[in-house]
């Protein structure tokens, strides 16, 4: 929720830390460690192992958090863009996902599904993968902006069709590479202890974060977002600016099919990526971000995307059952957005001014 | 100036140019006839049995109710996803008590409403007293429902209990639809109980959306929110009420949908949620609100379904065609709507500066 009051200078020193938007997951977050802490300590131990190839490799459910959150705080980068340019939310990247690894296995695989060995480099794979993905951003994004279709419901259309599309792609057959250095993608690099789908995560959080810095995408993402009418006044293109987001976006879901895909090798249609689409839009609300579009922080998205991995570890943790995981993930939801609506938050506010003004007179009796 | 100096003539006449509203819902009950007819013409003998469209109409009854659901709620300019998972909570929920506690069929009734209107009265105070996005309250519904699924049993089973059996196996003869076989036996055009309870709560919300004035409300809010409450209406709880009718009768669909299917299932009408807003679409709801209609939502269930089962005997049997199909249909009737609704914009703006 973009806090738009302009505190005046006396505000005390939490009203100024409850200011900044990043807040809302930090506090999550905080919230989370320290009810494992309390519950388990040794939630948080790290220890090096070796792995089945006997490479050491660090282990724990704090590494576990930061490898498997990876691919959802990619999609949250370019969930977070889309978001404020559109007031809407994708929620086809789970399908998006499933083409876009289809696309990559059936270039690195070519006809035959259990080739020995590879039929194209693998960063020609990922090349045509991020090419097909960006395209069906553009089709998205395109629908959106030019037809003026609310996002939801264009992106509606992939959703339907995504997976569909992803076993036509590769005549329903489920293909494996047997090349070894294709899994190190979704697993561990000989040599190197930390998981590399966070490698690769923060490569993109940094390049993301250069392309905020350096260029003006932010900027004209968000007045398109405040008002599209005064930004078309101000000279800039809001279609164009619409259909680039999708197109990021689908870069994010190229990048995030990579991790997917490469961490078994194989990838199953129906399965892949299910419900990471919520768990996507999620992370932006929970980073604090109006889901109706204009001001957004990107590292609220993405601390926001760990909160929710850090909450499915948690719930692993205290041996819940898989399928029932979403319930759980449910109620804390519900409480955080309720904690954050604006009229629970004015209540608080109206209760915390009576304690204070209680105290006040206590003090002064 | 002119302008308003022509606001005497501003008000169109009614007879000449229909509201978006109709426009929308005729386009697609002229696809759906288009379609029908076309599949009696080129695909023949199965298309031309009555019996065919009564089964279309049957196997999908309860999703005519959810997107019924779907529709007010869409319509007073929210979105409610959670529709899918009450449906298999609800369903879980009756078979478990019909099968392990050797329950009642009344009871289970009551149990499906129950469940359905708990989800609509929560989500609804959510949405509407709360004000959070209605989008982020009912995914946590649809997650809710889904967790609490597999919490209530895990494993998809049949019921077995008597008297719901005899409910779910019991039939209604439509008189003069049946057909003759080959040898010359007659056999009866038969349809669920489940289309009786479409049907009447199609005939209801129809009603209730043209001639009352919670109805009128519902396009009241959902057109413009500001005018609205400016005129008095009140918006929160007209709001909540949409939301209550949607839970409600996502409890009812998810109660007609376990007579259909007649076993407790996690997976059970997964995706369903999708299908119902794609179908309410198709019918002529805009998401934005303030656009609707009852009748055009029936069609749109109808015209899925009907694509589907063309798709079906056309002989393209991989599973992979029916997504396809549906989301082409989709396409191209969210562009049709989009272009409709963006010259008839234009042209209401050339009508206002002359």
């Amino acid at each position: 929720m973009p806090n738009k009051k302009v505190l005046p200078p006396n505000a005390s020193a939490l009203a100024r830390i409850t200011r900044h938007q990043i807040i809302i997951p930090l506090a999550a977050l905080l919230l989370l460690a320290v009810f494992n802490l309390i519950n388990d300590p040794s939630f948080f131990s790290i220890s090096l192992k070796p792995n089945s190839n006997g490479d050491q490799i660090l282990s724990g459910n704090i590494i576990s958090i930061i490898d498997n959150g990876s691919e959802l705080a990619i999609l949250a980068l370019g969930m977070t863009l889309v978001t404020a340019a559109s007031g809407g939310q994708d929620i086809s990247v789970g399908a998006a996902i499933a083409i876009s690894g289809s696309v990559m296995l059936r270039v690195l695989c070519g006809a035959d599904a259990r080739a020995e060995t590879l039929q194209a480099p693998i960063i020609v794979a990922f090349l045509v993968a991020c090419l097909v993905s960006m395209a069906f951003g553009a089709f998205n994004g395109a629908l959106v902006a030019f037809f003026k279709i609310q996002p939801m419901v264009a992106t509606l259309i992939l959703f339907t069709a995504g997976r569909n599309i992803a076993s036509w792609i590769n005549n329903s057959q489920l293909p494996i590479v047997k090349e070894e250095s294709f899994s190190y993608f979704g697993n561990y690099i000989p040599g190197i202890p930390i998981p590399t789908p966070f490698i690769i995560a923060i490569v993109c959080f940094i390049i993301m974060f250069l392309v905020l810095k350096f260029t003006n995408l932010g900027l004209y993402v968000q007045s398109v977002g405040i008002n599209e009418k005064t930004s078309r006044l101000n000279g800039l293109n809001p279609e164009l600016i619409k259909l680039m987001t999708y197109v990021i976006l689908g870069l994010c879901v190229a990048v995030a099919a990579l991790i997917k895909v490469s961490r078994i090798s194989t990838i199953n249609y129906s399965v892949v990526a299910k419900d990471i689409e919520m768990d996507a839009i999620l992370a932006v609300a929970l980073g604090g971000n109006a889901l109706s579009g204009g001001k957004f922080s990107m590292a609220a998205s993405v601390i926001g995307a760990y909160v929710i991995q850090f909450l499915t570890t948690t719930l692993y943790a205290l041996e819940v059952n898989a399928a029932a995981l979403p319930a759980y993930k449910a109620v804390v939801v519900i409480l955080l957005v309720v904690m954050s609506s604006p009229a629970v938050k004015e209540k608080l506010a109206v209760v915390g001014k009576k304690f204070r003004k209680n105290g006040a007179a206590a003090e002064k009796a | 100036m002119l302008n308003m100096l022509r606001t005497d003539g501003a008000p169109k006449p009614p007879s000449r140019k229909m509201t978006d509203t109709n426009l929308l819902m005729t386009i697609t009950i002229v696809v759906f006839f288009a379609m029908y007819i076309c599949s009696i013409v080129f695909l023949g003998e199965g298309f031309r049995k009555p019996q065919t469209m009564l089964n279309l109409i049957s196997t999908n009854s309860y999703m005519i109710i959810l997107a019924c659901g779907l529709s007010i709620v869409m319509i007073t300019g929210g979105i409610d996803i959670s529709v899918g998972g009450v449906t298999a909570l609800v369903a879980m929920s009756c078979a478990v008590y019909l099968e392990m506690h050797d329950g009642n069929v009344f009871v289970a009734v009551l149990i499906a409403i129950g469940i359905g209107l708990a989800f609509g009265i929560v989500q609804g105070y959510l949405v509407a007293y709360l004000q959070i996005q209605p989008f982020i309250v009912t995914l946590a519904g649809m997650f809710f429902a889904r967790g609490l699924t597999t919490i209530v049993h895990t494993d998809p089973f049949n019921v077995t209990n008597e008297a719901f059996v005899t409910l779910k196996d019991s039939r209604i003869t439509i008189p003069l639809l049946g057909s003759t076989t080959k040898k010359g036996v007659y056999i009866p055009a038969t349809i669920e109980i489940g289309v009786i309870v479409a049907i009447v709560i199609v005939a209801v919300l129809f009603c209730v959306l043209k001639w009352t004035k919670l109805g009128r409300s519902f396009y009241a809010v959902g057109g413009n929110r500001q005018s609205a409450l400016l005129l008095g209406l009140n918006v929160r709880r007209t709001t909540f009420i949409s939301h209550v009718i949607c839970g409600l009768l996502a409890g009812i669909g998810g109660f007609v949908y376990f007579m259909h299917v007649g076993s407790g299932s996690p997976s059970h009408a997964s995706g369903a949620e999708m299908n119902a807003i794609a179908s309410s679409i198709i019918g002529g709801t805009m998401l934005t609100g303030g656009v609707g209609n009852i009748v055009g939502t029936l069609f749109g269930v109808l015209s899925l379904a009907l694509i589907q089962s063309i798709v079906a005997s056309l002989g393209l049997d991989d599973p992979w065609w029916t997504g396809i199909t549906i989301a082409a249909m989709l396409c191209i009737f969210l562009v049709v709507q989009s272009i409709i609704i963006a010259r008839r914009k234009k042209a209401n703006k050339a009508a206002g500066a002359v």
